[in-house]
């Protein structure tokens, strides 16, 4: 029997479909764009938010955990805030809406705006598969971010902080970023709610490192205790490029980072870290989907999470290392620190290796503070509270601590503790 | 110099009796140990008799439990404080094998711990200038390299330079009672003297130590008042110097035979 059904649409799912005719001929874009608008939209009804059944999202049922969605964006007047790193370039997204071009010596720089309104923003509004809610939900309805691009042989001198910062509402947000061959760059994207209200976010960042080009890029997430996440960074590494992603989640009630990452050029290396600070009801989704595709490539991948209260957490980490792609070195951990009874994490390492000659290797564990530690620290006077903030602290430092920046590792730091603080 | 004042007891162990919490294994059985202001006392005794639970009893660890009998401190019943109310107190445990905590830089460990025990004293916090200074000076003293203070906290050090961090620690924290757990083990002749010279310059009026060791070597340097044998939980026999040199002569087949 072949019965064709409209699917029901979940309270969530219809508002979607209302905000997108809501804001017919309001969204930046050329007819290519509105084409790529209409399709993924399309594409989107057609397979509802995603669900556990299908196995990129089996720990995260978006379908189930995202029960509404907050007004389309209301018009807040937010200030920009000081940047993490200081003497850093703030370009500033306030409420959805990238503020002015700041200009940079020596980089390019243009507002996602009106690389919609050209069009030339349209062959990037994809999915990237058939799963891919995110690059659906956030090329159906992105206004606004900021283009960079870094022309071959250029050091930009100081960090650019790319600084979303929203009140409740809608928000979509898309960061290409090019960095031509040999140049050097540190970039801190920073997603912030600045009041309370709740907000559903998606961001995009398309990050392509040509050859040679040695980029730190730091996402940094913290939303507010009732929002949405929906963050989507989208990598490209040519030959000899290396690429340092740290990827901090702090905030938000319902977060997916989906790290999707495409070693490309021989002699690349990734190195990536991720700190997850979990409390109250949240639910945090890291999912990492690597490929290394050419030979001659490393990456290490480290994860540490600390989850207290009720909150639960996800790693998924997939490497795919290709046929070809002999002499792959890859090697990822994932380390957990559960803090209450109530608390959990998953951790999924998945390898696919095509090619015979390589080292890959993972890990998970999962564990409370050790006693012997906190008994120490106790018989010298600490008291229990405060030994254990440290030795949490201690767990997440020991992967802060290897970023070469003495001000990006005190910078962070000052994050995680200030976060433990309040949580712990 | 003998600073011991007899009419007063620092230190009370009446009638001890403990077992490890996890599986009611009784490893203490019925321990009595007075130890006065002043006073080193040094406690012998075969391994596995009880030594070094005994020192983890006294600095509270909660994987063993007391069943029967009262430790008092001053004359306070600490059993129902935690490690760092005794340790705010002036208990001092030196370990037998320290920990290594990574994460942990040595010298943040250092200044919350010396804070919290000026808290405990009343006293106001360090500032940061003279923190570094103090420490400087403890670590010159005990030829501790400053390299080592700016690593996570005992991570890497050598068996002899982790027992050297905790002597470096008990004279930053200047405690009351200095509980030294076979601080003579894995050190080298001169790593001995000097962290015995350590010991000694904190030897006050005010302040006992007791000294767990297997060898007269090191009670040639730290000078014991009074010498215990701790066998199968118990102290089964109580002197002066003359006892650890003759336990050093005949082993320990005597006293045990005897208490038998
Ligand atoms: N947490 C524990 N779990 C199991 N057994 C324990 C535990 N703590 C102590 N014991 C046992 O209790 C006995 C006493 O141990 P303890 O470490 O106190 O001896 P010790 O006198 O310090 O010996 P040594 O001279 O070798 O250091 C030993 O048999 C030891 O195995
Ligand atoms: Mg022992």
């Amino acid at each position: 029997m072949n019965m064709q059904t409209t699917p029901r649409l979940t309270a969530a799912e219809s508002a979607l479909v209302e905000a997108f005719s809501g804001q017919i001929g309001q969204l930046p874009g050329n007819g290519a764009v509105i084409g790529s608008r209409d399709r993924l939209l399309d594409d989107l009804k057609k397979s509802g938010l995603p669900t556990r059944r299908i196995e990129s999202w089996h720990y995260t049922d978006l379908k189930t955990l995202l029960r509404s969605l907050p007004a389309t964006a209301p018009a807040s007047a937010i200030d920009p805030i000081a940047p993490v790193l200081e003497g850093s370039t703030v370009l500033s997204v306030l409420q959805g809406a990238a503020t002015s071009e700041a200009s940079i010596d020596g980089v390019e720089v243009t507002t996602y705006h009106d690389q919609l309104v050209d069009g030339s923003a349209a062959a990037s509004l994809t999915a990237l598969d058939k799963d891919d809610a995110i690059g659906r939900i956030n090329g159906s309805f992105v206004r606004d971010g900021f283009a960079l691009n870094v022309p071959a042989n250029t050091e930009v001198a100081q960090p650019i902080e790319l600084q979303a910062l929203h009140a409740s509402g809608q928000i979509h947000t898309r960061f290409p970023a090019t960095f031509g061959a040999a140049s050097k760059a540190t970039i801190v994207e920073r997603h912030q709610s600045v009041t309370e209200g709740d907000a559903f976010v998606s961001s995009i960042s398309d990050v392509v490192l040509e050859d040679g080009a040695e980029v730190t890029w730091i996402i940094l997430q913290q939303q507010g205790a009732t929002d949405t996440h929906l963050g989507q960074i989208r990598i490209k590494l040519g030959t000899e490029a290396k690429l340092w992603l740290f990827v901090v989640n702090a905030g938000g009630k319902l977060v997916r980072q989906e790290l999707r990452i495409e070693v490309e050029g021989e002699g690349a290396e990734l190195t990536l870290r991720g700190v997850n600070l979990l409390g109250g009801g949240s639910h945090t989704d890291v999912t990492l989907v690597l490929g290394h595709n050419v030979p001659n490539t490393n990456s290490t991948e480290i994860i540490r999470n600390v989850v207290f209260d009720k909150a639960s957490g996800v790693f998924q980490g997939m490497i795919r290392v290709a046929p070809d792609a002999q002499k792959t070195d890859a090697k990822m951990a994932c380390n957990t620190l559960l803090l209450s009874d109530d608390a959990d994490f998953s951790a999924k390492p998945e390898l696919e290796i095509f090619a015979d000659d390589v080292i890959c290797g993972h890990g998970a564990t999962v564990a409370d503070i050790d006693r012997n530690h906190l008994f120490y620290l106790m018989a010298r006077g600490v008291p229990e509270n405060k030994a254990r903030a440290m030795l949490v602290n201690a767990f997440v430092a020991e992967i802060v601590e290897e970023l070469e920046d003495e001000a990006l590792v005190e910078a962070l730091e000052a994050i995680i503790s200030t976060w433990l603080e309040k949580h712990a | 110099m003998n600073y011991v004042r007899k009419e007063i007891k620092m230190l009370e162990i009446k009638n001890l009796h403990a077992r490890i919490a996890e599986d009611g294994t009784e490893i203490i059985r019925g321990l009595n140990l007075t130890v006065k202001p002043g006073e080193v006392a040094a406690i012998m005794g075969p391994n596995g008799s009880g030594k070094s639970t005994l020192s983890y009893i006294l600095s509270g660890r909660e994987d063993y439990e007391v069943t029967e009998g009262e430790i008092l401190f001053n004359g306070e019943n600490i059993l129902e404080l935690d490690p760092a109310e005794r340790a705010a107190k002036g208990v001092f445990l030196a370990f037998q094998y320290p920990v290594e905590i990574p994460g942990v830089a040595t010298m943040q460990f250092l200044k919350v711990a010396m804070n919290e025990q000026r808290k405990a004293r009343g006293e106001a916090e360090l500032t940061t200038p003279d923190f570094i200074r103090r420490v400087k000076e403890a670590a010159d003293k005990l030829k501790i390299d400053q390299a080592m203070l700016r690593r996570p906290l005992n991570v890497g050090f050598s068996g002899g330079e982790k027992k050297r961090a905790e002597i470096l620690q008990m004279a930053l924290l200047e405690p009351n009672l200095c509980i030294l757990d076979e601080t003579d083990s894995g050190l080298d002749i001169d790593a001995l003297k000097i962290v015995a010279d350590g010991v000694n310059a904190l030897k006050s009026p005010d302040r006992a130590t007791i000294v767990i060791t297997h060898y007269q070597r090191l009670l040639d340097y730290i000078v014991p008042d009074t010498v215990h044998v701790l066998y199968k939980g118990q102290i089964i026999r109580s002197g002066d110097k003359s006892l650890a040199l003759q336990l050093e002569e005949n082993g320990y087949a005597d006293i045990i035979g005897e208490a038998a």
